[in-house]
């Protein structure tokens, strides 16, 4: 036997401490991560910096209510826009495409899910640029909340239909059954019964949309222009918490409070994927 | 018996009215797709037609002051920073997967399962800051002349984080569905763990392995904020600076994603055109990269006995 | 017995936790010899085969008492990768791996170091041959594994089992997923095979066990669900002239 057994077992122990140590550098990375921006962050937190607007122009000074605003209109006019749009889609693809009825329909479903895989797969750049070519300029809407929403709705369609699919597929078809043989339509039945069985999912969808649309920076880096100020409508423009990272980084140099605000936004996202989690241990419990 | 029949056609009329209108959602994906593909191509024609398709692609100087629009650089650039990613990216994120699937114990894998969904979380903007202030001052202490930090390396090592966890994962999920037989049948034969690992299970995973590797390129091609950050923004092609080729990391650079961004603000005319052109390489580089991952799982499902 | 003895188990029982699935079974396995383990399902006998090459230590909380010799040393005390490779197995379902035949049956051989393509074509022609699978593969070996009937697919990796050299061959209902066809010519490779490896096998089939084996030993869950040995002996005795009554019952078809 050219390759003893002791050779061979050398090289598992070899080969499995290797691995073990690429195990603990993901953790390790995230923990420097994180832990940076948590340790550099948190000790600035206080009340002032949620409630006082930042001073704008060069100085770093201010807090960051305007922007905790900002966000907030963002994710509420976004998913106004794309949940509909989402969950109807969702909706569409998994309930009425089964047994398709016309060789059209079927195409155009084909054509539907073409689109959406294309759709995920966009760079979010482009859906900036198309939101500034179209939104911002063409309509002349101008940096906007409403031209941000739109574009950034463009990138969030595709998770909510993913999700609510999911969601969907998962309601068990005697549910169906059942409705119909009650004597219900297909909507009352989706409504009624599939909807209401498939929120939770839906739910973490929309969750997860929340997060990115938190997260995103690039889209409304070019649809929502910079103000410092707090938006007083849907056409006014403004800045994201994570806009507000960048600025302060790239243009204010200060640090102090980019790492502040970037540790409001880490737990913002934490608390986020928390809640996912919970939504969706809860769901395969029940379905236990 | 009338109410009854009324109440059923006003049902039905719900009904079809609902179907067309949840037909019309999904085609709204559709929709949205042909216009950005429409008004990105109808807003590049300019740059297209004036600068011309090979002096655009081909050009080594992007200088709008001088009406120069060559993104050659910038195509560079992004190619470059893919490539450290998946160097740096790549072996990290598939000896995760391998050590979740494979060799952690339960509990180990609950404590690293969870950090690497946390750094899929994390906002690229974060990455971008935690890059400017912790990575750069470190790359900055390398000697070489011209370094100062910004660049290609600090860049790739930032974008290998952000797209380790969607390699992890996909690769996974991947490992985990080679079928328990092969396995069985491998371990039964007088194999240890590890060759098992080795020679039966990560090589039966490589579709999935392939398709996750992509994704992360799709994804690092398509990152912005975070490069505009830490790759220091320089619109000459990246070079070595020492006699060593790998130092040409050490340059800074731009990617097509950086050029778009930083730029479209204040742009008009030709050179917000050209940016629209930008945006139109970039996508077709990101779909050729799809393309040529489709054709790469196609032949090695096929090949499948041999290797 | 008067036969030599390859493997033996002595006062085995296995554990799933607390639960005990085997009872106290006390076997003797005959040198170059087929002896069958029947029995109605459930009772453990997968199981039992399974603890020759101790397969079982791969699922977790399982606990034995007993002890199992193979050549008279104890299984535990050895080194599992040797034995494995000493005493074979074959699954219910064909398990090839995605790879070529030849590369499939190659893979024991490499692991073990041999490295020569030369030498690895003469290991995988002698065991292709011997699994009576060599005529009607050796025209493509480069094909994949997965590409070829069940019944060959079998064949395979009863080659691949015997290119390692074995001295046992462990065989866990090798033809329940193949049809009659195939499980016939798997039955005739049996016969073959004995005259150089020892061979266990599982079989839920009954006529199978009284066509092909040489020893015969019947399985029964006691009332606490564990398994028990109930007989063992000649399988011409046990098929004939059984001497346990539920041996009587279940060969006759009263149950199972």
């Amino acid at each position: 036997m050219a390759t003893s057994r002791f050779t061979r077992k050398m090289a598992q122990g070899g080969a499995f401490t290797v691995f073990w140590l690429m195990g603990a550098t993901a953790v390790l990375i995230m923990l420097f991560v994180v832990g940076y921006i948590m340790v550099q962050g948190i000790p600035q937190l206080n009340l002032e910096f949620f409630t006082t607007s930042p001073r704008g122009g060069l100085s770093g000074d201010g807090g960051i209510y305007s922007t905790v605003v900002t966000t907030f209109y963002m994710v509420v006019v976004t998913l106004l826009i794309a949940t509909p749009l989402g969950v109807g889609a969702a909706i569409y693809l998994t309930e009425y495409s089964e047994k398709a009825e016309s060789p059209i329909v079927r195409r155009l479903v084909r054509i539907a899910r073409f689109g959406v895989e294309t759709l995920a797969g966009v760079p979010s750049i482009i859906f900036g640029l198309f939101g500034y070519a179209l939104f911002v300029s063409a309509l002349n809407m101008g940096f906007s909340i409403m031209s941000a929403s739109l574009a950034g709705a463009c990138l969030i369609i595709p998770v909510v239909i993913r999700t609510t699919e999911e969601a969907l597929k998962s309601v068990p078809d005697s549910y169906r059954e059942g409705s119909l043989a009650l004597g219900a339509t297909k909507w009352e039945t989706i409504r009624k019964v599939i909807l209401p069985s498939a929120l939770p999912g839906i739910s973490t969808g929309i969750l997860l949309s929340a997060g990115r649309i938190v997260s995103e920076t690039a889209i409304f880096f070019v649809t929502l222009g910079g103000s410092y100020r707090v938006p007083h409508s849907l056409m006014s423009g403004g800045r994201t918490m994570a806009l507000h990272v960048y600025y302060l980084a790239m243009e204010t140099r200060a640090f102090d409070k980019a790492m502040s605000t970037a540790a409001v936004l880490v737990a913002l996202i934490v608390l986020m994927n928390l809640a996912i989690n919970l939504i969706t241990s809860r769901i395969s419990s029940k379905t236990r | 018996m009338t109410s009854g029949s009324r109440h059923y056609a006003a049902r039905t009329g719900i009904e079809n009215t609902m179907k067309t209108v949840l037909l019309v959602s999904a085609l709204a994906s559709v929709l949205i797709v042909l216009l950005i593909f429409v008004f990105t191509l109808k807003e590049a024609m300019p740059a297209f037609r004036e600068i011309g398709f090979e002096d655009m692609l081909l050009g080594k100087v992007w200088r709008p002051g001088n009406d120069q629009y060559g993104i050659l650089a910038m195509i560079a650039g992004s190619g470059l920073v893919t490539l450290g990613a998946v160097a740096i990216g790549v072996p990290l994120a598939l000896g995760t997967a391998v050590f979740l699937s494979e060799i952690a114990p339960g509990w180990i894998s609950g404590i690293v399962r969870p950090s690497v969904e946390l750094l899929a979380g994390i906002p690229s903007v974060v990455y971008g800051l935690f890059g400017m202030v912790v990575l750069v001052p470190l790359v900055r202490t390398i000697p070489a002349p011209g370094n100062v930090g910004f660049g290609l390396l600090s860049a790739s090592i930032v974008l290998a984080v952000m797209v380790l966890p969607t390699i992890a994962n996909v690769s996974e999920f991947a490992i985990r569905s080679v079928p328990k037989g092969y396995r069985e049948g491998s371990l039964a034969l007088g194999a240890t763990k590890w060759e098992t690992i080795a020679r039966v299970i990560v090589p039966a995973a490589r579709p999935g392995i392939i398709s996750a590797v992509v994704l992360g390129l799709g994804r690092a091609l398509g990152e912005t904020i975070a490069m505009i950050m830490v790759i220091g923004n320089s619109v000459v092609i990246p070079s070595a600076s020492t006699g060593n080729p790998l130092s040409i990391f050490l340059s800074r650079a731009r990617t097509l994603t950086g050029n778009i961004a930083v730029e479209i603000s204040y742009a008009t005319g030709v050179h917000e055109s050209a940016l629209f052109a930008t945006g139109v390489v970039l996508f077709v580089l990101i779909m050729l990269v799809n393309s040529s991952a489709r054709f790469l799982l196609k032949s090695s499902i096929s090949r499948g006995g041999k290797n | 017995m008067t036969e030599e003895i390859r493997m033996k188990a002595e006062g085995y029982s296995l554990f799933y936790g607390e639960f005990k699935a085997l009872n106290d079974i006390s076997i003797d396995i005959p040198v170059n010899r087929i002896t069958a383990f029947i029995g109605p399902s459930g009772c453990g006998k997968s199981t039992f085969l399974r603890s020759f090459n101790r397969m079982n230590d791969l699922i977790p909380g399982v606990t034995t008492e007993g002890t199992v010799f193979l050549d008279g040393n104890d299984i535990s005390k050895e080194d599992v990768v040797d034995l494995r490779r000493k005493v074979g197995m074959v699954f219910q379902r064909p398990n090839p791996f995605p790879k070529s035949i030849f590369d499939n049956v190659a893979y024991g051989p490499r692991l073990h170091g041999t490295r020569n393509r030369s030498d690895l074509a003469v290991i995988v022609e002698k065991s292709l041959k011997a699994a009576a699978l060599w005529d009607e593969v050796k025209d493509d070996l480069n094909k994949s594994g997965l590409a070829i009937s069940g019944g060959q697919q079998q064949r395979l990796c009863i080659a691949r089992a015997i290119a390692v050299e074995p001295e046992v061959i462990l065989m866990d209902e090798p033809a329940s997923a193949l049809d009659p066809v195939a499980t016939l010519k798997i039955e005739e490779l049996m016969n073959e095979l004995k005259k150089n490896y020892t061979i266990a096998i599982v079989t839920h089939n009954m006529q199978q066990a009284a066509r092909v084996s040489d020893y015969t030993a019947f399985l029964l869950t006691d009332e606490n669900r564990a398994g028990n040995l109930i007989e063992f002996g000649p399988t011409r005795q046990i098929f004939t002239t059984p001497s346990d009554e539920r041996t009587e019952d279940y060969i006759s078809g009263r149950f199972g």
